[in-house]
């Protein structure tokens, strides 16, 4: 009897408990009962590993799954994601051209192979992937049939901080760039032609007599900085955009800034000292300058051209040409002595270009009005030309940034050194790479095209204030008069004034 | 990153420019797996190179049963034989901090000097002047190198680690990684070291987190905003955080999969002037 009122109590218990597990919860409708039906219904279909630890995890899962059907009343807009598109662009690499007669042309088509270069680069230790390379290498034979390059290899990659660049070499052909420059520089011209008139119709405003420094010339495209022009891409089967030319003012503000890039040409450099141009000249200027520091090749592979222009001594020859009769240097010596190693690019002067320009000579031929007196001042403080090394100037030159070598170099395998390459790395800039095998060598940068910087970056200070106008009697701040004062001076003046008044009628008397 | 992901994985984080050749790769395989059986570790993670002047060291990180407390690192020129760097201390951290300039060497036993002149007194005429010489060989600096950049640019998805009720902080089974969605955001990324910012956080904010995934910092916190460079990599399929405050340090993660990891390749130098460069 007891046992049994006991039993029943139990299941009174039991039952009130089984409602209370049951009752909804007031906010999602949902209640613990079915929750833990559920729970265990998933524990037991999937049957997870110790299923104790991640209970909690299962318990959310189920949760959220209840959600989802809810709210499955709308149906979904398919959106493209990033990676469709992209595949749908990338798509185009893959494509075969039907044209038979087509392919053979092609197939004599200069191509670098990059298949190769990114075998040897991954031995490096250096390299962006297979894959990617093999993107990499489809998207460079695109450019090449697009753009009809004759010469083209891959430059590297520049990551930015939204995406990155691609960048692609190739070399400049005989007039094929420069309307656009002219077209540049006309419109330059019309915009300054406009402000005149603008000025000349209103009131002349005084003019500061200020004058800037001379700008120095760009050089030619195909010459100095501009010897070779670049393409970058997004990714492998995005369209490839060409960069403009680079001024020597460009090179030289992107020496003095460091900003990281953010992956989009349009963007503006915001920095002090202010960068002429958006991030497609900065870009181009840190290319331009990377390449004068790191392109470098094994001593005796390339030999000075041999240009009528040698005969003037003081132009320094800016053209080599590949030695045939180069036989390659043995691994081990290019991994042990920098002297193996050439820089094949003209070094950048200070004034920003590889040729040095005389701007106080042009001056002097430009502005003939100009009185004798200046010119001969010209002619005193003529500039000493700057002077940058030869072309194929050894590396074990190379200056030191703040105690750090500028090159470190190795073998890229210890075990297996008969078939290892001999590898360069560059300190200066950080993610240049170099590699020597036999007769070939090859020259990549994939950084952040920076310059390494040392103990840490100091902006330059802004220029001095300009002195205060020099201070003289006819500025120099008086007292105010006091009340007596300017009495005194009203009575003085009108005795004056009665002086004369009486001078006056005194000479009137005498004309009449 | 795990040992056991890394021969697909190092090609995820490849976009960064580095990558380890086949004979490293392969030692690897081969020197991770003693060094786990040797040491009794739970796992053994690849960490990463610093690169020296004259050579590079590579870091190997071995993992206890709390993923986060229970660290030891280790060290290698020939991804063969490693060696057990020291744990770190703070007065280590602060004599690095003073005396370590420039690139790493590439030389454990070099050592860094630096010269200290203290004045004593405050007259001119009774100051003595004490020369102190503080000096670190380039083993300690490795240690706290290595530390630091764990300490402060260490990255996993949120959900990947669960703290325990018993305080150890342990990989999530159960995790099956961010939507596409979700890794297009720095707030779905954890700093993976004990946090610092979450007792500040208001109580609005800490309402959305759940205590057992939400025990560390998330990276949209950090300071300067813009610290991280968020991209879709490998044909937009891989998501790829780098940190431009330690520049060499890469993460990846898979969306929809498990796969996760971080590596840091570089010189081993903070970039002080970040707040210039953004």
């Amino acid at each position: 009897m007891c046992l049994k009122l006991r039993n029943a109590d139990r299941l009174q218990t039991a039952a009130s408990f089984k409602a209370y597990l049951l009752k909804d919860s007031t906010k999602t409708n949902l209640n613990l009962y079915d929750h833990l039906t559920r729970v265990l219904m998933k524990v037991m279909d999937e049957r997870p590993h110790n299923a104790v630890d991640v209970f909690e995890d299962i318990s959310r899962d189920v949760k959220r799954g209840l959600f989802e059907e809810k709210q499955s009343t709308l149906r979904d807009l398919t959106e493209a994601t990033a990676a469709e598109q992209l595949a749908e662009q990338q798509r185009l690499l893959f494509s075969r051209l039907e044209d038979a007669d087509q392919e053979e042309e092609l197939v004599e088509m200069f191509l670098p192979n990059v298949s190769e270069i990114a075998f040897y680069l991954e031995q490096a230790g250096v390299g962006l992937g297979r894959e990617e390379m093999q993107r990499i290498f489809l998207a460079l034979k695109q450019l090449v049939e697009s753009q009809g390059l004759q010469h083209c290899r891959l430059w590297g990659k520049i990551l930015g901080t939204e995406s990155s660049y691609i960048v692609a070499e190739a070399e400049h052909r005989e007039g094929d760039e420069e309307e656009e420059d002219q077209s540049i520089e006309a419109a330059a011209e019309e915009e300054e032609e406009k402000a005149e008139a603008e000025e000349n119709e209103n009131d002349p405003l005084p003019q500061s007599t200020y004058k800037p420094p001379p700008v120095v010339p760009k050089e030619a495209t195909g010459t100095g900085a501009n010897k070779f022009i670049y393409y970058v891409c997004k990714e492998p089967g995005l369209p490839w955009v060409r960069l403009p030319t680079v001024s020597p003012a460009q090179i030289n503000a992107a020496r003095q800034i460091r900003k990281f890039f953010t992956g989009r040409l349009d963007a503006p450099v915001i920095t002090y000292p202010p960068f002429p141009g958006n991030e497609a000249n900065y870009l181009r200027a840190q290319i331009a300058r990377i390449s004068a520091g790191t392109q470098v090749s094994p001593q005796g592979y390339y030999q000075a051209g041999e240009d009528e222009s040698n005969e003037e001594d003081e132009v320094p020859h800016d053209t080599y040409e590949v030695n045939p009769d180069f036989e390659g240097l043995p691994v081990s010596e290019m991994a042990d002595s920098l002297s193996t190693w050439v820089h094949h690019i003209q070094h950048i002067l200070q004034q920003g270009r590889c040729t040095w320009v005389n701007l106080a000579m042009k001056q002097g031929d430009e502005f003939n009005e100009e009185t004798e007196a200046e010119d001969r001042e010209e002619e005193t403080d003529e500039p000493e030309p700057e002077v940058g090394p030869p072309l194929l100037t050894p590396l074990s030159q190379d200056a030191e940034i703040t105690n750090t070598p500028p090159w470190s170099s190795k073998m890229s395998s210890t075990l297996t050194a008969q078939h290892a390459v001999a590898v360069l790395r560059s300190n200066l800039w950080p993610g240049a790479y170099a590699y020597a095998c036999g007769k070939k060598f090859e020259n990549i940068y994939i950084g952040w095209g920076l310059k390494y910087a040392g103990v840490g970056y100091n902006p330059p200070v802004p220029p001095l204030p300009q002195r205060e106008y020099a201070s003289g009697p006819e500025i120099t701040e008086a007292l105010d008069p006091t009340l007596e004062e300017e009495q005194a001076l009203k009575e003085a003046l009108e005795e004056q004034q009665a002086a004369e008044e009486e001078m006056e009628d005194s000479e009137d008397e005498e004309d009449d | 990153m795990d040992s056991d992901s890394l021969y697909y994985s190092l090609d995820l984080v490849a976009g960064s420019g580095h990558t380890l050749n086949l004979e490293k790769k392969t030692a690897l395989q081969t020197s991770l797996v003693i060094l786990k059986k040797n040491y009794k570790f739970n796992r053994v993670l690849f960490w990463g190179k610093i690169l020296g002047l004259k050579d590079d060291y590579f870091v190997a990180q071995g993992r206890g049963e709390d993923e986060m407390k229970d660290r030891k690192y280790l060290y290698s020129f020939n991804c063969m034989d490693w060696y057990l760097l020291p744990s770190v201390t703070d007065s280590m951290t602060e004599e690095v901090s003073i005396a370590a300039k420039g690139r790493f060497i590439g030389d454990p036993s070099y050592v860094y000097e630096h010269v200290e002149t203290h004045r004593e007194g405050d007259g001119d005429e009774d100051g003595k002047e004490e020369e102190v010489v503080i000096k670190v060989n380039e083993e300690r600096r490795l240690a706290v190198t290595v530390h630091q950049i764990d300490k402060e640019v260490s990255v996993v998805p949120r959900g990947a680690f669960i703290r325990t009720p018993h305080g150890l902080v342990q990989m999530n089974r159960s995790f099956g990684g961010l939507s596409h969605s979700e890794t297009l955001k720095l707030n779905n990324f954890l700093h993976f070291t004990e946090p610092k910012n979450l007792k500040k956080k208001s109580i609005l904010e800490m309402a959305d987190l759940n205590p057992v995934i939400d025990f560390m910092d998330v990276l949209s916190d950090d300071i300067p905003k813009g610290s991280w460079s968020l991209q879709f990599e490998c044909a937009s399929k891989v998501c790829v955080i780098r940190s431009l405050l330690w520049l060499g340090l890469t993460f990846y993660h898979v969306p929809m999969t498990p796969q996760h990891g971080y590596i840091y390749i570089g010189d081993g130098t903070k970039n002080l002037d970040l707040p210039f460069m953004l």
